[in-house]
């Protein structure tokens, strides 16, 4: 019987060979036969993955480790170059390939009006981000997982920085990386320690469940642990944009926005959750970090979330939702709801990576405007990017049936079996969440036209490989959820959770067990739904007939304004930390260390100057110096008897 | 005892030969006094010479005598060197009209 | 003549030394070129065949294998005793294999007295040779000083307007810390024991290794040591010669001091210093290692601000030392290891950043930092080539860089988890400095003074690739050099038990 684990090493294998040939010989291929590659590559590694998924779904299957090389090798550490496959891998090589798939598709026409080399360029990267993106989830151990962690950085910084004629686009771009480096320090210092303590970082050593470190002996809540699940959660918050370091991801919308669809649907932003999901039985033993992600999870998600709901540019409000959603994302991880984050961030992979593509095709069709103030009634001309929008928006929103209402409703629940302030706080979240969608859909969609004259010939229902990208993924927004139904509804409907129960099991039996009453769960079910329902309607009819807004003022000001936040590091961090290099270079090294080192041959000179003067070319001087030096000397013996 | 004597006239020839050398700019003079302070020395050797001889018994007298050999050799030297000495002086009073020490200084620089 | 290992830590040595000689008699620019070139290929060969006999379990004594020695000085104990162990085969082949790279990717430049000038590179790179094959510490000493001697002429000839005073500068605060360890050295000659022959003492490594020293006398001599050592490297505050210098010099020999002579420094660290001293080491290790970490911090900042393409290179340059500094002074496996292959990476890598910012000088004409851009459009492959060398540079998974530097924290943190902490600032740091390099230099529009910039030729873009290929090579798989240093740092860790 064929083995399809040997064949692993193609998924992320292929990605990398499109990234080689678009990259090398970009200049010799058409543009056709570039997009046909880079998207190939992807649609093969996608069928791939669709094997190994229903390979893992098999009865009885349990974690495959494969080893390759060696990549470090010493007498005391031994880091192989390995890659695990389970099911929490399988769904996210699912996700990746498979959204990452369709937005290649819709890149092919989104930049065709770039010339040849820069749509080489641009699909290698895109090939590269996914390559990144599966090495970082098929890795065995935390330094593959830190390879294509620092590799989705890159790529981050490589594709929001396409444009790079643009000197904005370039510091939104070292923006993003650097945020994430902050937070890729985090991650190495965990994994150091995490070394330092047992000596591997192959999650079969740590996590396995017959022979793993982590699971025999360990106490819970040991300082050693906590401080661990910390530093790896810092770096869980810059990849996945968390307080604190969540600033960078609104700003990289300076990318082209398919790329935004990869970095918040696919990729990237997922990357914090997944780590934390793999990591779950280290996470589940130190429950004062559950508590710390709980919270900024929750936190993230309210002021994001707030942001949003007076941001003007069409793709900003988007990201600040993405950086909202990641924050629900946490709250699940952070109250021990593993399966229902991770179902939460297959759900978003769907509805987000079709916000972002209508909002591309918005753009396309408005010939690059972006500000949702100069848009409006586009649904008459857009049909199908006005419906898949609105599929989405009911998804993100959570109304039933659609997917999102699922995900979300189950970290909710979880969080009300924790402690219902969570909830109450995720709710109004959640309401924050349905309110600014609704605004953002009835201002583009709804209403008169408000943009120019021009704008308005051009505007154009968009070609085939845009929109067939968006029905489909419109139809996985819309039925997506089922694979997660709650118990309430039906037996056994939790497809998803009880799939991935391997390997959240052993969490299971660490982490208190939270019940919550059928009853109890009925009514916060509708209470939400109801609430939001109405929070939508109130939404659409208060922009439906929009026209230019008062500037705002007090509190409104402050959330167009992001709070100020990129303001405030700029002033605590970057120009103290400026102009405390100024000081070091200028102050400290010239003067300072260099004076001193100068200072010595200075003073050498001088002195010999100096000695110099006694060398006076008088004989007399001399003998005299002579004369007094015998005398001094017959004193010295005469006393020293 | 006696050689006390010796050694005080020595060092008071020395001393007037060393104050005459510092502070005397007539070449000739500080020439003089450098006569001097051989001689003083020569005076030294000869009297230590005469201490030993006394001292020692004739145990081995060319002991002895090996100092006052030293004063013929000061002696020939100071002869070599006044001839030499003289001469440059008489060059240098020649050039220069003048037998200042200080006036010379010229090789210096 | 090949075939009887023996021989090559010799040929490494004369190789260089006698062509170094011939070429300064050869009065033609381009055929000096020609031969520097083809002595420098020929020394690569002999270094790659050699290591194919590197089969370091056959010879358990860790250093005494391969090795050449003949009576020199017999009445002082000293022969000349030259061999390679692990760190020396890692070392003798950066040298051999940047030293080609250099002359090919500056073989256009154009010297006044080029005879002279190939002359001394040759002959710096016997010195170099000669540093890391040593096995007797007078024959150490010797080619630790017959390498500074070319360089001073190097710099104080070829080179910018300011080059005589930082020259001296250099040359002055090298020779102290020299004198300081030839001190050191006679001291610990002076207690050592030979093992039979015609003199008392031996300075043969061996017997430095067994001298009887008292802990007292061991702190005073690693003072002395480590100074001389200490500023050769240069940890932090012995550093200030080096921006002036490497800002002053001509391309080929900063490549070769930053590439290649700063290595000296840390490797007689690691052969000289640590399993001599092994309780100054102890007691003074912490010292050694916050210095170096403030090096890296402050190596960084000041790095950031910088407007001139070859300071900010040369301040990274300072940071990434002061990891290594600290990395040895961490006294684990893990530490010494990510040194040794950090000696290999960063020597690649900083001549590489050097070779991309003569090809910016040339083709734009200027290295300020806030004049040039858009060179991107003008160059896209320079800017991919420049791009890969950053990143390796800043230490990015899948570069060479990644793997020393993940040893070398991970070292750090297991001696000491603050320093480590504080240490990974410089990962933050590095990022910044380069990608604001990036952008400045390459992103954003063009200027009036890069207007006319031209693409990189054929021949640049081979030798980039030479490297960048070495880069991703050597941060995919590098166990090979890992295996091949391990018995020399497991060596060192028992003498300092």
């Amino acid at each position: 019987m064929q083995d399809y684990f040997d064949l692993v090493y193609w998924i992320p294998l292929l990605p990398f060979i499109g990234f080689l040939i678009n990259g090398l010989a970009r200049k010799s291929m058409s543009k056709q036969l570039i997009g046909l590659l880079g998207s190939a590559v992807i649609f093969l590694s996608f069928c791939l993955s669709v094997i190994i998924f229903l390979e893992t779904t098999r009865h009885g299957f349990v974690a495959r480790n494969i080893t390759y090389f060696p990549l470090i090798a010493l007498d005391n550490l031994s880091i192989p170059f390995e890659f695990q496959v389970d099911q929490l891998t399988s769904v996210f090589l699912l996700i990746i390939t498979g959204v990452g798939f369709l937005i290649h598709v819709y890149s092919i026409s989104y930049m065709k009006e770039e010339d040849q080399s820069g749509f080489g360029r641009y699909f290698s990267y895109l090939n590269l981000f996914v390559f990144s993106m599966l090495l970082l989830v098929l890795g065995g151990n935390y330094v593959i997982m830190f390879m294509g962690w620092e590799g989705v950085g890159l790529c981050s910084y490589l594709l929001i920085g396409f444009w790079f004629k643009n000197h904005e686009y370039n510091y939104a771009a070292k923006k993003a990386f650097i945020m994430n480096r902050i937070g890729d320090v985090g991650f190495l210092l965990g994994v150091f320690w995490l070394i330092s303590i047992f000596g591997t970082a192959s999650y079969h050593d740590l996590f396995n469940p017959e022979t793993g470190k982590l699971l025999s002996g360990q106490t819970s809540n040991s300082p050693a642990l906590i401080g661990i699940t910390l530093l790896l959660f810092l770096g869980a918050t810059g990849k996945s944009a968390q307080i604190p370091l969540y600033t960078w991801l609104p700003d990289a919308m300076a990318g082209p926005t398919p790329v935004s669809a990869l970095i918040h649907a696919a990729t990237m932003v997922t990357a914090g959750i997944y780590m934390i999901a793999r990591s779950n039985i280290m996470y589940s033993l130190a429950p004062a970090t559950m508590i710390v992600i709980a919270i900024v999870g929750l936190a993230t998600a309210i002021l994001a979330a707030l942001i949003a709901l007076k941001q003007n540019d069409i793709k900003k409000v988007l990201a600040y939702s993405t950086v909202s959603q990641l924050g629900y994302m946490f709250l699940g991880l952070g109250v021990g709801a593993y399966t229902a984050s991770v179902f939460h961030v297959m759900t978003h992979a769907f509805f987000k990576a079709l916000l972002f593509l209508g909002a591309g095709s918005v753009i396309h069709a408005m010939g690059g405007e972006q500000d949702i103030n100069k848009m409006g009634g586009l649904g008459k001309k857009m049909r199908i990017t006005y419906i898949t929008f609105f599929v989405a928006c009911l998804a993100i929103s959570g109304i039933p049936p659609f997917s999102g209402f699922f995900s979300k409703d189950e970290i909710l629940l979880a969080a009300w079996a924790h402690n219902p302030v969570l909830y109450i706080i995720g709710l109004g979240g959640s309401l924050l969440t349905a309110f600014y969608m609704f605004r953002l859909l009835a201002l583009t969609f709804a209403g008169k036209f408000r943009g120019t004259e021009e704008q308005l010939h051009h505007v154009h229902e968009s070609p085939s490989t845009i929109t067939i990208p968006l029905i489909i993924l419109a139809i996985l927004a819309a039925i997506g959820g089922f694979v997660g139904i709650p118990e309430l509804f039906m037996k056994d409907g939790h497809k998803l959770a009880e799939f991935l129960d391997p390997v959240f099991a052993y969490s299971k039996t660490i982490l208190p067990a939270h019940h919550v009453p059928a009853q109890t769960e009925i009514i916060l079910l509708g209470v939400s739904v109801i609430l939001i329902i109405a929070v939508c309607i109130w939404a659409w009819n208060k922009y439906k007939n929009h026209s230019d807004g008062q500037p705002a003022t007090g509190f409104a000001k402050a959330i167009q304004n992001k709070f100020y936040i990129d303001e405030l590091y700029d002033a605590i961090v970057v120009r103290p930390l400026g102009r405390l290099s100024l000081f070091l270079g200028n102050v400290i090294d010239k003067s300072g260390i260099d004076g001193i080192v100068n200072g010595v041959g200075k003073s050498v000179s001088y002195g010999s100057r100096q000695i110099r003067l006694l060398q006076s070319g008088k004989v007399g001087t001399y003998i005299l110096f002579m004369v007094i030096g015998i005398l001094v000397l017959f004193i010295i013996q005469m006393f020293t008897k | 005892m006696e050689t006390g004597w010796y050694i005080y006239l020595s060092v008071i020839l020395f001393s007037i030969g060393i104050i005459g050398v510092l502070t005397r700019r007539n070449s000739i003079v500080v020439f003089m006094c450098i006569e001097l302070m051989l001689n003083s020395v020569n005076l030294l050797l000869v009297a230590f010479s005469k201490m030993h001889l006394a001292g020692a018994g004739a145990a081995d007298p060319l002991v002895a005598i090996n100092a006052q050999l030293f004063v013929f050799f000061i002696m020939i030297v100071a002869a070599a060197e006044v001839s030499v000495g003289l001469a440059i002086i008489v060059m240098m009073y020649r050039n220069t009209h003048s037998i200042d020490i200080d006036f010379l200084n010229r090789l210096k620089n | 003549m090949l075939g009887n290992y023996y021989t090559f830590p010799e040929l490494l040595l004369w190789i260089p030394f006698v062509t170094g000689i011939i070429a300064f008699f050869i009065r033609k620019e381009k055929s000096v070129k020609a031969f520097a070139l083809f002595s420098s290929l020929a020394t690569l060969t002999v270094s790659v065949i050699s290591l194919f006999y590197s089969n370091t379990t056959a010879h358990p004594d860790y250093f005494l294998y391969n090795n050449v020695s003949y009576v020199w000085l017999p009445y002082l104990g000293s022969s000349f005793y030259v061999g390679l162990d692990g760190m020396g085969f890692v070392l003798t082949f950066l040298t051999a294999f940047t030293l080609p790279l250099i002359f090919a990717a500056t073989y256009k430049n154009e010297y006044r007295n080029a005879n002279a000038f190939f002359s001394l590179m040759l002959l710096s790179q016997a010195g170099l040779m000669g540093v890391f094959v040593a096995m007797d510490a007078l024959v150490f000493y010797f080619f630790w000083e017959l390498a500074l001697i070319p360089v001073y002429f190097l710099c104080s000839r070829w080179g910018g307007q300011r080059r005589i005073p930082v020259t001296f500068k250099f040359f002055v605060y090298t020779f102290l810390g020299s004198l300081l360890m030839l001190v050191g050295i006679i001291y610990i000659y002076l207690h050592t024991t030979a093992p039979g022959g015609l003199a008392d003492h031996s300075f043969s490594l061996r017997s430095f290794y067994a001298a009887n020293l008292s802990p007292n006398r061991q702190m005073g001599l690693f003072c002395l040591f480590f100074l001389a050592f200490a500023i050769k490297m240069p940890i932090f505050p012995f550093h200030t010669w080096q921006p002036d210098l490497y800002e002053q010099t001509n391309y080929p020999t900063t490549m070769i001091m930053s590439g290649i002579m700063v290595k000296m420094g840390v490797f007689a660290m690691i052969r000289w210093l640590l399993p001599i001293f092994p309780l100054a080491v102890h007691k003074f290790g912490n010292v050694a290692i916050i210095l170096s970490v403030i090096g890296i911090v402050y190596g960084s900042c000041i790095a950031m601000i910088q407007n001139d393409l070859k300071r900010l290179v040369a301040w990274s340059s300072i940071a990434h030392i002061g990891l290594m500094g600290a990395a040895i002074f961490s006294l684990t496996n893990s530490g010494l290891q990510g040194v040794m292959l950090e000696m290999f990476n960063h020597g690649v890598n900083i001549i590489a950043l050097w070779i991309v910012v003569d090809m910016i000088e040339k083709t734009a004409g200027i290295r300020k930092i806030s004049e040039l851009g858009g060179l991107a459009l003008k160059s896209p492959a320079l800017a991919i080539f420049f791009l890969v060398i950053g990143l390796a540079n800043i230490a990015l998974p899948l570069t060479n860089a990644f793997i020393s530097e993940f040893l070398m924290f991970n070292g750090l943190f297991a001696h000491n988890k603050w320093f480590a902490a504080f240490a990974c600032i410089g990962i933050i740091l590095s990022a910044v400095y380069i990608l604001n390099m990036m952008q400045k230099v390459f992103f954003g529009p063009t200027n009036s003074l890069t207007e006319n910039a031209r693409p990189i030729n054929g021949r640049q873009k081979f030798i980039l690739s030479v490297i960048v290929i070495t880069i991703l090579v050597m941060g995919i798989y590098p166990s090979p050099i890992l295996h091949l240093t391990q018995e020399t740092v497991t060596g060192i860790l028992q003498s300092l038990k």
